[in-house]
Protein backbone atom coordinates (compact mmCIF):
# COMPACT_ATOMS: atom_id res chain seq x y z
CA UNK A 1 0.00 0.00 0.00
CA UNK A 2 3.00 1.96 -0.19
CA UNK A 3 4.49 4.42 -2.24
CA UNK A 4 7.06 6.73 -2.79
CA UNK A 5 7.41 9.54 -0.72
CA UNK A 6 10.51 12.21 -0.40
CA UNK A 7 12.49 13.09 2.37
CA UNK A 8 11.72 16.69 2.24
CA UNK A 9 8.40 16.07 2.37
CA UNK A 10 8.27 14.02 5.20
CA UNK A 11 10.54 16.55 6.99
CA UNK A 12 8.05 18.93 6.20
CA UNK A 13 5.29 17.32 7.67
CA UNK A 14 7.50 16.02 10.95
CA UNK A 15 8.25 19.30 11.91
CA UNK A 16 4.48 21.04 11.07
CA UNK A 17 3.08 18.29 13.37
CA UNK A 18 5.80 19.38 16.23
CA UNK A 19 4.09 22.31 15.78
CA UNK A 20 0.75 21.15 16.07
CA UNK A 21 -0.29 21.95 12.18
CA UNK A 22 -0.72 20.11 9.03
CA UNK A 23 0.12 20.66 5.75
CA UNK A 24 -3.67 20.53 4.51
CA UNK A 25 -4.20 23.53 7.43
CA UNK A 26 -6.08 21.14 9.16
CA UNK A 27 -5.22 20.61 13.28
CA UNK A 28 -4.16 17.26 14.64
CA UNK A 29 -7.68 16.76 16.41
CA UNK A 30 -9.49 17.59 13.36
CA UNK A 31 -11.13 15.19 10.47
CA UNK A 32 -11.48 15.83 6.72
CA UNK A 33 -14.44 17.02 5.38
CA UNK A 34 -17.50 13.98 5.81
CA UNK A 35 -19.89 13.28 3.15
CA UNK A 36 -22.21 10.75 3.56
CA UNK A 37 -24.64 9.48 0.62
CA UNK A 38 -26.80 6.64 1.16
CA UNK A 39 -29.04 4.38 -0.89
CA UNK A 40 -26.69 5.39 -4.37
CA UNK A 41 -26.89 1.93 -5.89
CA UNK A 42 -30.82 1.16 -6.05
CA UNK A 43 -29.92 -2.79 -6.97
CA UNK A 44 -28.44 -3.36 -3.51
CA UNK A 45 -30.48 -4.04 -0.80
CA UNK A 46 -28.59 -1.11 1.10
CA UNK A 47 -26.00 1.34 -0.13
CA UNK A 48 -23.62 4.34 0.97
CA UNK A 49 -20.77 6.57 -0.70
CA UNK A 50 -18.67 8.23 1.99
CA UNK A 51 -16.01 10.89 1.04
CA UNK A 52 -13.51 11.87 4.11
CA UNK A 53 -11.61 14.43 2.51
CA UNK A 54 -10.79 12.96 -1.35
CA UNK A 55 -10.79 9.36 0.16
CA UNK A 56 -14.38 7.59 -1.57
CA UNK A 57 -15.78 4.22 -0.47
CA UNK A 58 -18.79 2.83 -1.85
CA UNK A 59 -20.31 0.07 0.68
CA UNK A 60 -23.09 -2.17 -0.55
CA UNK A 61 -25.48 -4.45 1.05
CA UNK A 62 -26.78 -7.61 -0.77
CA UNK A 63 -29.32 -9.71 1.77
CA UNK A 64 -29.99 -13.20 0.64
CA UNK A 65 -30.93 -16.44 2.46
CA UNK A 66 -28.60 -19.15 3.23
CA UNK A 67 -27.81 -21.33 6.22
CA UNK A 68 -26.51 -20.26 9.72
CA UNK A 69 -23.48 -21.54 11.41
CA UNK A 70 -23.43 -24.17 13.73
CA UNK A 71 -23.16 -22.99 16.45
CA UNK A 72 -25.60 -20.12 16.67
CA UNK A 73 -28.11 -22.46 14.40
CA UNK A 74 -30.75 -19.25 15.43
CA UNK A 75 -28.58 -16.48 14.18
CA UNK A 76 -28.21 -14.88 10.78
CA UNK A 77 -25.05 -14.13 9.11
CA UNK A 78 -22.90 -10.92 8.62
CA UNK A 79 -19.94 -11.74 5.77
CA UNK A 80 -17.60 -8.46 5.32
CA UNK A 81 -15.29 -8.20 2.42
CA UNK A 82 -13.11 -5.60 1.51
CA UNK A 83 -11.92 -4.81 -2.28
CA UNK A 84 -9.28 -2.11 -2.78
CA UNK A 85 -10.00 -2.03 -6.50
CA UNK A 86 -7.24 -1.12 -8.93
CA UNK A 87 -8.61 1.98 -10.26
CA UNK A 88 -8.48 3.55 -6.61
CA UNK A 89 -4.68 4.03 -6.31
CA UNK A 90 -1.36 2.85 -8.15
CA UNK A 91 -0.54 0.66 -5.31
CA UNK A 92 -3.50 -1.48 -6.06
CA UNK A 93 -3.25 -4.49 -8.18
CA UNK A 94 -5.67 -6.79 -9.57
CA UNK A 95 -5.76 -10.04 -7.64
CA UNK A 96 -6.84 -11.95 -5.21
CA UNK A 97 -6.92 -10.25 -1.43
CA UNK A 98 -4.40 -9.39 -0.21
CA UNK A 99 -3.02 -8.75 3.97
CA UNK A 100 -4.21 -4.71 3.47
CA UNK A 101 -8.01 -5.50 1.86
CA UNK A 102 -8.06 -8.30 4.71
CA UNK A 103 -7.69 -6.63 7.33
CA UNK A 104 -9.27 -3.63 6.41
CA UNK A 105 -11.96 -6.20 5.76
CA UNK A 106 -11.92 -7.37 9.29
CA UNK A 107 -11.45 -4.78 10.95
CA UNK A 108 -15.06 -3.23 9.48
CA UNK A 109 -16.32 -6.25 10.33
CA UNK A 110 -15.04 -6.33 14.05
CA UNK A 111 -16.61 -3.27 14.60
CA UNK A 112 -19.96 -4.32 13.17
CA UNK A 113 -19.49 -7.47 14.94
CA UNK A 114 -18.45 -6.89 18.32
CA UNK A 115 -21.15 -4.02 18.42
CA UNK A 116 -23.62 -6.68 17.82
CA UNK A 117 -24.99 -3.53 15.51
CA UNK A 118 -26.88 -6.43 13.68
CA UNK A 119 -29.98 -7.80 15.22
CA UNK A 120 -28.88 -10.74 14.06
CA UNK A 121 -31.59 -12.87 15.66
CA UNK A 122 -34.52 -11.42 13.86
CA UNK A 123 -32.42 -12.51 10.89
CA UNK A 124 -33.57 -16.53 11.37
CA UNK A 125 -36.04 -17.84 8.90
CA UNK A 126 -35.77 -21.34 10.66
CA UNK A 127 -33.53 -22.09 12.93
CA UNK A 128 -30.58 -24.35 11.97
CA UNK A 129 -32.23 -24.16 8.25
CA UNK A 130 -32.50 -20.84 6.77
CA UNK A 131 -31.49 -17.32 8.13
CA UNK A 132 -30.53 -14.09 6.06
CA UNK A 133 -27.13 -13.90 5.31
CA UNK A 134 -26.00 -10.06 4.98
CA UNK A 135 -23.59 -9.59 2.65
CA UNK A 136 -21.33 -6.12 3.32
CA UNK A 137 -19.08 -5.49 0.58
CA UNK A 138 -16.30 -1.93 0.97
CA UNK A 139 -15.39 -1.00 -2.55
CA UNK A 140 -12.54 1.60 -2.03
CA UNK A 141 -12.97 3.70 -5.30
CA UNK A 142 -9.83 6.79 -4.26
CA UNK A 143 -7.38 6.08 -1.37
CA UNK A 144 -6.17 9.42 -0.51
CA UNK A 145 -5.59 7.99 3.34
CA UNK A 146 -7.80 6.53 6.27
CA UNK A 147 -9.71 3.68 4.30
CA UNK A 148 -10.60 2.02 7.82
CA UNK A 149 -12.68 5.33 9.14
CA UNK A 150 -14.17 5.67 5.70
CA UNK A 151 -14.97 2.40 5.08
CA UNK A 152 -16.54 2.05 8.79
CA UNK A 153 -18.54 4.61 8.53
CA UNK A 154 -19.32 3.87 4.79
CA UNK A 155 -20.48 0.10 5.91
CA UNK A 156 -22.77 1.74 8.94
CA UNK A 157 -24.74 4.33 6.93
CA UNK A 158 -25.35 1.11 4.25
CA UNK A 159 -26.39 -0.78 6.98
CA UNK A 160 -28.91 2.34 8.32
CA UNK A 161 -30.20 1.89 4.75
CA UNK A 162 -30.92 -1.50 4.41
CA UNK A 163 -34.27 -3.14 3.53
CA UNK A 164 -35.02 -6.84 3.89
CA UNK A 165 -37.30 -8.56 1.19
CA UNK A 166 -40.23 -9.54 3.45
CA UNK A 167 -40.72 -13.00 2.51
CA UNK A 168 -43.24 -15.95 3.82
CA UNK A 169 -42.37 -19.76 4.93
CA UNK A 170 -44.69 -22.26 2.24
CA UNK A 171 -43.72 -25.96 2.64
CA UNK A 172 -40.36 -25.19 3.85
CA UNK A 173 -39.77 -23.06 0.80
CA UNK A 174 -39.07 -19.37 1.62
CA UNK A 175 -40.89 -17.07 -0.80
CA UNK A 176 -40.40 -13.87 -1.21
CA UNK A 177 -43.38 -11.19 -0.80
CA UNK A 178 -44.43 -7.74 -1.77
CA UNK A 179 -42.79 -4.61 0.15
CA UNK A 180 -39.50 -4.40 2.60
CA UNK A 181 -38.81 -4.19 6.11
CA UNK A 182 -35.65 -2.20 7.57
CA UNK A 183 -32.57 -4.33 8.67
CA UNK A 184 -33.14 -4.12 12.30
CA UNK A 185 -29.98 -2.30 13.76
CA UNK A 186 -29.46 -2.12 17.38
CA UNK A 187 -26.30 -0.29 17.80
CA UNK A 188 -24.40 2.36 14.81
CA UNK A 189 -20.61 2.07 16.17
CA UNK A 190 -18.18 4.68 14.94
CA UNK A 191 -14.52 4.03 14.10
CA UNK A 192 -11.96 6.32 14.79
CA UNK A 193 -7.92 6.20 13.54
CA UNK A 194 -5.16 8.07 14.79
CA UNK A 195 -1.81 7.85 13.63
CA UNK A 196 1.75 8.64 15.15
CA UNK A 197 4.53 10.56 14.08
CA UNK A 198 7.19 11.68 16.56
CA UNK A 199 5.43 10.17 19.24
CA UNK A 200 2.30 13.33 18.32
CA UNK A 201 -0.89 11.79 17.85
CA UNK A 202 -2.94 12.59 14.68
CA UNK A 203 -6.53 11.89 13.79
CA UNK A 204 -8.04 10.60 10.54
CA UNK A 205 -4.32 10.62 8.64
CA UNK A 206 -4.60 11.53 5.11
CA UNK A 207 -1.84 9.60 2.62
CA UNK A 208 1.05 11.04 2.95
CA UNK A 209 0.57 11.34 6.56
CA UNK A 210 0.13 7.51 6.54
CA UNK A 211 3.65 7.39 4.34
CA UNK A 212 5.49 9.17 7.43
CA UNK A 213 3.72 7.46 10.59
CA UNK A 214 5.19 4.37 12.33
CA UNK A 215 1.93 3.44 13.81
CA UNK A 216 -1.73 3.79 14.01
CA UNK A 217 -4.46 2.91 16.71
CA UNK A 218 -8.00 2.17 15.28
CA UNK A 219 -10.89 2.12 17.95
CA UNK A 220 -14.91 1.31 17.55
CA UNK A 221 -16.92 2.49 20.06
CA UNK A 222 -20.61 1.85 20.67
CA UNK A 223 -23.78 3.85 21.38
CA UNK A 224 -23.30 3.76 24.89
CA UNK A 225 -19.00 5.22 24.31
CA UNK A 226 -17.74 1.70 25.61
CA UNK A 227 -14.95 0.43 23.09
CA UNK A 228 -16.13 -2.73 20.33
CA UNK A 229 -12.84 -3.08 18.70
CA UNK A 230 -9.35 -2.27 18.80
CA UNK A 231 -6.55 -2.81 16.18
CA UNK A 232 -3.10 -1.52 16.10
CA UNK A 233 -1.42 -1.21 12.98
CA UNK A 234 1.83 -0.29 11.74
CA UNK A 235 5.75 -1.00 12.39
CA UNK A 236 6.20 1.38 15.26
CA UNK A 237 4.26 1.07 19.11
CA UNK A 238 3.12 2.93 21.38
CA UNK A 239 3.67 3.33 25.51
CA UNK A 240 1.44 2.63 28.12
CA UNK A 241 0.88 6.30 28.39
CA UNK A 242 0.69 6.77 24.38
CA UNK A 243 -2.27 3.98 24.66
CA UNK A 244 -4.09 5.91 27.42
CA UNK A 245 -4.29 9.59 25.54
CA UNK A 246 -4.88 7.90 22.18
CA UNK A 247 -8.33 6.06 23.94
CA UNK A 248 -9.57 9.47 25.24
CA UNK A 249 -8.73 11.80 21.78
CA UNK A 250 -10.37 8.48 20.04
CA UNK A 251 -13.16 8.46 22.33
CA UNK A 252 -13.44 12.48 21.96
CA UNK A 253 -13.21 12.34 18.41
CA UNK A 254 -16.07 9.52 18.20
CA UNK A 255 -18.81 11.46 20.26
CA UNK A 256 -18.20 14.19 18.22
CA UNK A 257 -18.76 12.01 15.24
CA UNK A 258 -21.78 10.79 16.36
CA UNK A 259 -23.06 14.31 17.08
CA UNK A 260 -22.79 15.49 13.23
CA UNK A 261 -23.52 11.81 12.20
CA UNK A 262 -26.84 12.02 13.74
CA UNK A 263 -26.29 8.45 14.53
CA UNK B 1 -20.31 -29.00 20.79
CA UNK B 2 -19.95 -28.48 24.34
CA UNK B 3 -22.84 -26.82 26.53
CA UNK B 4 -21.68 -23.14 27.13
CA UNK B 5 -20.74 -23.00 31.18
CA UNK B 6 -23.39 -20.38 32.85
CA UNK B 7 -20.33 -19.17 35.13
CA UNK B 8 -16.81 -18.57 34.21
CA UNK B 9 -15.64 -17.72 37.88
CA UNK B 10 -16.66 -19.38 40.59
CA UNK B 11 -17.98 -18.11 44.34
CA UNK B 12 -14.27 -18.64 45.80
CA UNK B 13 -13.52 -15.68 42.71
CA UNK B 14 -11.65 -18.62 40.95
CA UNK B 15 -12.07 -19.60 36.84
CA UNK B 16 -13.18 -22.77 35.27
CA UNK B 17 -9.17 -24.16 34.58
CA UNK B 18 -8.60 -23.10 38.61
CA UNK B 19 -7.19 -19.88 38.40
CA UNK B 20 -7.02 -16.83 39.90
CA UNK B 21 -8.12 -13.95 37.82
CA UNK B 22 -4.73 -12.53 37.31
CA UNK B 23 -3.01 -16.00 37.17
CA UNK B 24 -1.16 -16.93 34.16
CA UNK B 25 -1.19 -20.39 32.57
CA UNK B 26 1.67 -22.54 33.13
CA UNK B 27 4.30 -21.39 30.11
CA UNK B 28 6.94 -23.48 29.37
CA UNK B 29 9.70 -22.37 26.48
CA UNK B 30 12.34 -24.15 24.81
CA UNK B 31 15.21 -22.12 22.16
CA UNK B 32 16.87 -24.43 19.56
CA UNK B 33 14.94 -27.08 18.95
CA UNK B 34 15.24 -27.38 15.31
CA UNK B 35 18.13 -27.70 13.88
CA UNK B 36 17.49 -26.81 10.05
CA UNK B 37 16.58 -23.12 10.95
CA UNK B 38 18.58 -20.49 11.87
CA UNK B 39 16.92 -19.65 15.07
CA UNK B 40 13.84 -21.27 16.60
CA UNK B 41 11.63 -21.63 19.66
CA UNK B 42 8.82 -23.81 21.54
CA UNK B 43 6.11 -22.85 23.39
CA UNK B 44 3.62 -24.56 25.69
CA UNK B 45 1.38 -22.15 27.23
CA UNK B 46 -1.81 -23.66 28.88
CA UNK B 47 -2.37 -26.19 26.47
CA UNK B 48 -1.26 -24.09 23.74
CA UNK B 49 1.49 -25.67 21.63
CA UNK B 50 3.45 -23.62 19.34
CA UNK B 51 6.72 -23.65 17.00
CA UNK B 52 8.59 -20.77 15.93
CA UNK B 53 11.17 -21.07 13.50
CA UNK B 54 13.64 -17.46 11.90
CA UNK B 55 15.50 -18.37 8.27
CA UNK B 56 18.07 -14.99 7.86
CA UNK B 57 19.27 -12.58 7.33
CA UNK B 58 19.90 -14.16 3.59
CA UNK B 59 18.99 -13.50 0.08
CA UNK B 60 15.53 -12.28 -0.43
CA UNK B 61 13.17 -14.45 -2.83
CA UNK B 62 11.59 -12.97 -4.69
CA UNK B 63 14.74 -10.23 -4.79
CA UNK B 64 12.85 -7.03 -5.99
CA UNK B 65 10.76 -7.52 -2.69
CA UNK B 66 14.27 -6.70 -1.17
CA UNK B 67 14.60 -3.31 0.06
CA UNK B 68 18.14 -0.57 -0.30
CA UNK B 69 17.97 0.42 2.79
CA UNK B 70 16.72 -2.28 5.32
CA UNK B 71 16.19 -5.77 6.09
CA UNK B 72 12.87 -7.46 5.08
CA UNK B 73 10.89 -9.26 7.84
CA UNK B 74 7.84 -11.54 6.61
CA UNK B 75 6.04 -13.93 8.91
CA UNK B 76 3.70 -16.77 8.08
CA UNK B 77 0.94 -17.61 10.79
CA UNK B 78 -0.42 -20.84 10.65
CA UNK B 79 -2.11 -23.59 12.37
CA UNK B 80 -2.29 -27.41 12.05
CA UNK B 81 -5.51 -28.98 10.64
CA UNK B 82 -5.16 -30.92 14.15
CA UNK B 83 -4.70 -28.00 16.46
CA UNK B 84 -8.57 -27.68 16.76
CA UNK B 85 -11.65 -29.59 17.81
CA UNK B 86 -12.90 -29.40 13.88
CA UNK B 87 -10.60 -30.01 11.56
CA UNK B 88 -9.27 -26.72 10.12
CA UNK B 89 -8.48 -26.77 6.21
CA UNK B 90 -4.92 -26.15 5.89
CA UNK B 91 -5.27 -23.20 3.15
CA UNK B 92 -3.87 -19.75 5.03
CA UNK B 93 -7.62 -18.61 6.27
CA UNK B 94 -8.50 -14.57 6.70
CA UNK B 95 -7.81 -14.71 9.92
CA UNK B 96 -4.46 -16.45 9.54
CA UNK B 97 -3.53 -13.80 7.33
CA UNK B 98 -4.50 -10.95 9.40
CA UNK B 99 -2.45 -12.70 12.34
CA UNK B 100 0.26 -13.41 10.05
CA UNK B 101 0.43 -9.10 9.38
CA UNK B 102 -0.19 -7.78 13.14
CA UNK B 103 2.21 -10.60 14.19
CA UNK B 104 5.07 -9.17 11.75
CA UNK B 105 4.59 -5.47 13.03
CA UNK B 106 4.93 -6.52 16.63
CA UNK B 107 8.17 -7.92 15.98
CA UNK B 108 9.80 -5.41 13.39
CA UNK B 109 9.90 -2.61 16.18
CA UNK B 110 12.13 -5.07 18.04
CA UNK B 111 14.54 -5.61 15.30
CA UNK B 112 17.51 -3.57 14.28
CA UNK B 113 16.51 -3.89 10.24
CA UNK B 114 18.88 -1.41 8.95
CA UNK B 115 22.02 -3.65 9.79
CA UNK B 116 21.57 -6.09 7.10
CA UNK B 117 20.32 -4.44 3.98
CA UNK B 118 18.70 -6.19 0.62
CA UNK B 119 18.73 -9.21 2.93
CA UNK B 120 15.07 -10.74 4.70
CA UNK B 121 14.86 -12.88 7.12
CA UNK B 122 11.37 -14.83 7.28
CA UNK B 123 9.25 -16.24 10.35
CA UNK B 124 7.07 -19.46 10.62
CA UNK B 125 4.97 -19.93 12.96
CA UNK B 126 2.92 -23.57 13.23
CA UNK B 127 0.13 -23.93 15.91
CA UNK B 128 0.59 -27.24 17.07
CA UNK B 129 -2.43 -26.99 19.57
CA UNK B 130 -4.67 -23.92 20.14
CA UNK B 131 -6.39 -22.98 23.30
CA UNK B 132 -6.56 -19.23 23.21
CA UNK B 133 -4.14 -16.39 22.76
CA UNK B 134 -2.44 -18.61 20.22
CA UNK B 135 -1.47 -15.24 18.53
CA UNK B 136 0.21 -14.33 22.14
CA UNK B 137 2.07 -17.19 22.34
CA UNK B 138 3.21 -17.24 19.10
CA UNK B 139 5.03 -13.60 19.44
CA UNK B 140 6.55 -14.91 22.33
CA UNK B 141 8.29 -17.74 20.69
CA UNK B 142 8.84 -15.96 17.53
CA UNK B 143 10.74 -13.37 19.46
CA UNK B 144 13.25 -15.84 20.45
CA UNK B 145 13.90 -17.47 16.94
CA UNK B 146 14.59 -14.19 16.38
CA UNK B 147 17.04 -13.59 19.47
CA UNK B 148 18.20 -17.30 18.78
CA UNK B 149 19.04 -16.89 14.84
CA UNK B 150 21.59 -14.10 16.12
CA UNK B 151 19.48 -11.19 14.78
CA UNK B 152 20.27 -8.20 16.54
CA UNK B 153 16.91 -6.96 18.72
CA UNK B 154 16.49 -4.16 21.00
CA UNK B 155 14.42 -6.18 23.18
CA UNK B 156 12.13 -9.28 23.01
CA UNK B 157 8.88 -8.73 22.71
CA UNK B 158 6.72 -10.94 24.67
CA UNK B 159 2.52 -11.07 24.42
CA UNK B 160 -0.32 -11.58 26.69
CA UNK B 161 -3.74 -11.22 26.94
CA UNK B 162 -6.54 -10.00 29.11
CA UNK B 163 -10.07 -9.66 28.95
CA UNK B 164 -13.56 -9.64 30.57
CA UNK B 165 -15.66 -12.55 31.88
CA UNK B 166 -18.48 -12.46 34.03
CA UNK B 167 -18.02 -8.64 34.31
CA UNK B 168 -14.35 -9.66 35.78
CA UNK B 169 -11.18 -8.16 33.85
CA UNK B 170 -9.01 -11.52 34.18
CA UNK B 171 -5.54 -12.13 32.73
CA UNK B 172 -4.90 -14.66 30.16
CA UNK B 173 -8.49 -16.15 28.77
CA UNK B 174 -8.03 -19.72 27.28
CA UNK B 175 -10.47 -21.12 24.78
CA UNK B 176 -13.68 -21.48 26.72
CA UNK B 177 -12.94 -17.97 27.85
CA UNK B 178 -12.43 -15.96 25.08
CA UNK B 179 -15.48 -17.79 23.44
CA UNK B 180 -17.92 -17.40 25.74
CA UNK B 181 -16.28 -14.44 27.97
CA UNK B 182 -17.25 -10.69 26.46
CA UNK B 183 -13.99 -9.43 25.93
CA UNK B 184 -10.07 -10.26 24.44
CA UNK B 185 -7.51 -7.82 24.77
CA UNK B 186 -3.88 -9.41 23.34
CA UNK B 187 -1.28 -7.00 23.75
CA UNK B 188 2.71 -7.22 22.65
CA UNK B 189 5.02 -5.25 24.56
CA UNK B 190 8.87 -4.91 24.83
CA UNK B 191 9.64 -4.09 28.70
CA UNK B 192 12.73 -2.54 28.49
CA UNK B 193 11.43 0.31 25.90
CA UNK B 194 7.94 0.38 27.77
CA UNK B 195 6.56 -0.44 24.18
CA UNK B 196 3.51 -1.89 23.36
CA UNK B 197 3.98 -3.33 19.88
CA UNK B 198 0.66 -4.95 19.04
CA UNK B 199 -2.88 -4.27 20.25
CA UNK B 200 -5.99 -5.60 19.63
CA UNK B 201 -9.63 -5.82 21.13
CA UNK B 202 -12.70 -7.48 20.09
CA UNK B 203 -15.74 -7.65 22.52
CA UNK B 204 -17.48 -4.51 24.47
CA UNK B 205 -15.58 -2.63 27.30
CA UNK B 206 -15.60 0.74 29.16
CA UNK B 207 -12.76 3.13 28.99
CA UNK B 208 -11.60 1.89 32.70
CA UNK B 209 -12.31 -2.13 31.79
CA UNK B 210 -10.15 -1.66 29.19
CA UNK B 211 -7.47 0.44 30.85
CA UNK B 212 -7.01 -2.18 33.79
CA UNK B 213 -7.05 -4.98 30.85
CA UNK B 214 -4.45 -3.38 28.50
CA UNK B 215 -2.01 -3.07 32.64
CA UNK B 216 -3.10 -6.65 33.53
CA UNK B 217 -2.14 -7.76 30.18
CA UNK B 218 1.13 -5.83 30.45
CA UNK B 219 1.89 -7.52 33.93
CA UNK B 220 1.58 -10.53 32.38
CA UNK B 221 3.69 -9.71 29.87
CA UNK B 222 6.50 -9.18 32.35
CA UNK B 223 5.93 -12.51 34.12
CA UNK B 224 6.34 -14.55 30.65
CA UNK B 225 9.34 -12.42 29.80
CA UNK B 226 11.41 -13.78 32.88
CA UNK B 227 10.34 -17.08 31.54
CA UNK B 228 11.68 -15.81 28.26
CA UNK B 229 14.67 -15.17 28.99
CA UNK B 230 15.42 -17.84 30.93
CA UNK B 231 14.56 -19.82 28.13
CA UNK B 232 17.20 -18.27 25.89
CA UNK B 233 20.08 -18.16 28.46
CA UNK B 234 19.65 -22.37 29.02
CA UNK B 235 20.34 -22.71 25.49
CA UNK B 236 23.88 -21.67 25.62
CA UNK B 237 24.29 -22.38 28.82
CA UNK B 238 23.85 -26.01 27.52
CA UNK B 239 25.88 -25.17 24.68
CA UNK B 240 28.50 -24.24 27.34
CA UNK B 241 28.78 -27.33 29.11
CA UNK B 242 28.84 -29.33 26.06
CA UNK B 243 32.06 -27.41 25.60
CA UNK B 244 33.27 -28.30 28.64
CA UNK B 245 32.73 -31.78 28.60
CA UNK B 246 34.54 -32.27 25.17
CA UNK B 247 37.56 -29.88 26.10
CA UNK B 248 38.21 -32.57 29.05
Amino acid sequence: MSSLITRVRVTQIEQLIEKGKRLDARGVGDYREIKVEQGVIEKAEGSARVLLGKTEVLVGVKVETGTPFPDTPDNGVLTVNAELVPLASPTFEPGPPDENSIELARIVDRGIRESQAIDTEKLCIEAGKKVFVVFVDVYVLNHDGNLIDASALAAVAALMNTKMPNYEVKDGEVVIKQGYTQLPLKSHPITVTLGKINNKLIVDPWLEEEQVMDSRLTMAFNDEGNICATQKGGSGYFTQQQILEAMKLAQEKAAELRKKMKW
Amino acid sequence: MNEKPEKLIDKKGLRLDGRKVDELRPVKIEVGILSNADGSAYIEHGKNKILAAAYGPREMHPKHLSQPDRMVLRCRYHMAPFSVGERKSPAPSRREIELSKVIRQSLEPSVFLEYYPRTGVDIFIEVLQADGGTRCASITAAALALADAGIPMRDLVVACAAGKVDDTVVLDLFDTEDKVGCADVPVAFMPNLNAVTLLQMDGILSTEEFEKAVNMAIEGCKKIYEIQKEALKTKYMLIQEEEEVEEE
